[in-house]
């Protein structure tokens, strides 16, 4: 499912156009992004959490060359699927 | 942040009611349930793909008491977060 079709479904369901329900999940998934960028958390009940993780720098190699590369320690973004989630989808 | 600051935001960026702005997130949010629930992959460019994958069965130890336990096959959901949302979140934007 792309980001289209998510919005198509959607709107069928709630009765706005499939425009206005683009809209909304442009700016939901706009708000996770920022708030992970501010060093935030969301949680969203029921279906899961969004939070990021340090990664240690590490060396590195470049497959290419064999050159070995620092590779400097970053954060990235992580999704931990909520309870009710997990168990739907092992269902 | 939850839910609520989500849904003041839609309403405050768009001309949707906090009331609507809530339906519709909810109404996403089991949309990508369901879709998971089928086995079928949410692919959201800039943001991410979610999908489900199937892990074999395996022996693991109880941490506590490092009693070995079956642990048995099961589908879980991963989150891979795409290029422009791992730049973000390093300030590379």
């Amino acid at each position: 499912m792309t980001k289209a079709e998510l919005a198509g479904r959607v709107a069928d369901k709630i009765h706005l156009t499939k425009k206005q329900t683009e809209t909304i999940v442009n700016i939901l998934f706009a708000c996770i992004t920022d708030a992970l960028k501010e060093g935030d958390k969301v949680e969203l009940r029921g279906f899961g959490s969004f939070r990021t993780r340090s990664r240690n720098a590490r060396e590195g190699r470049n497959p290419k060359t064999g050159d070995t590369v620092q590779i400097p320690s970053k954060k990235v973004p992580f999704f931990k699927a909520g309870k009710e989630l997990r168990e739907v989808v092992d269902r | 942040m939850r839910k609520v600051e989500i849904v003041n935001r839609i309403a405050d960026e768009t001309d949707i009611t906090k009331v609507k702005a809530e339906e519709a997130v909810d109404a996403i949010l089991d949309e990508l349930k369901e879709s998971l629930c089928r086995g079928e992959s949410v692919v959201l460019r800039r943001f991410g793909t979610f999908q489900v994958r199937e892990k074999h069965a395996r022996l693991g130890r109880n941490p506590k008491t490092g009693e070995e336990a079956e642990i048995p096959a099961r589908r879980v959901v991963r989150f891979k977060s795409g290029k422009f949302f791992k730049d973000v979140v390093n300030g590379d934007d």
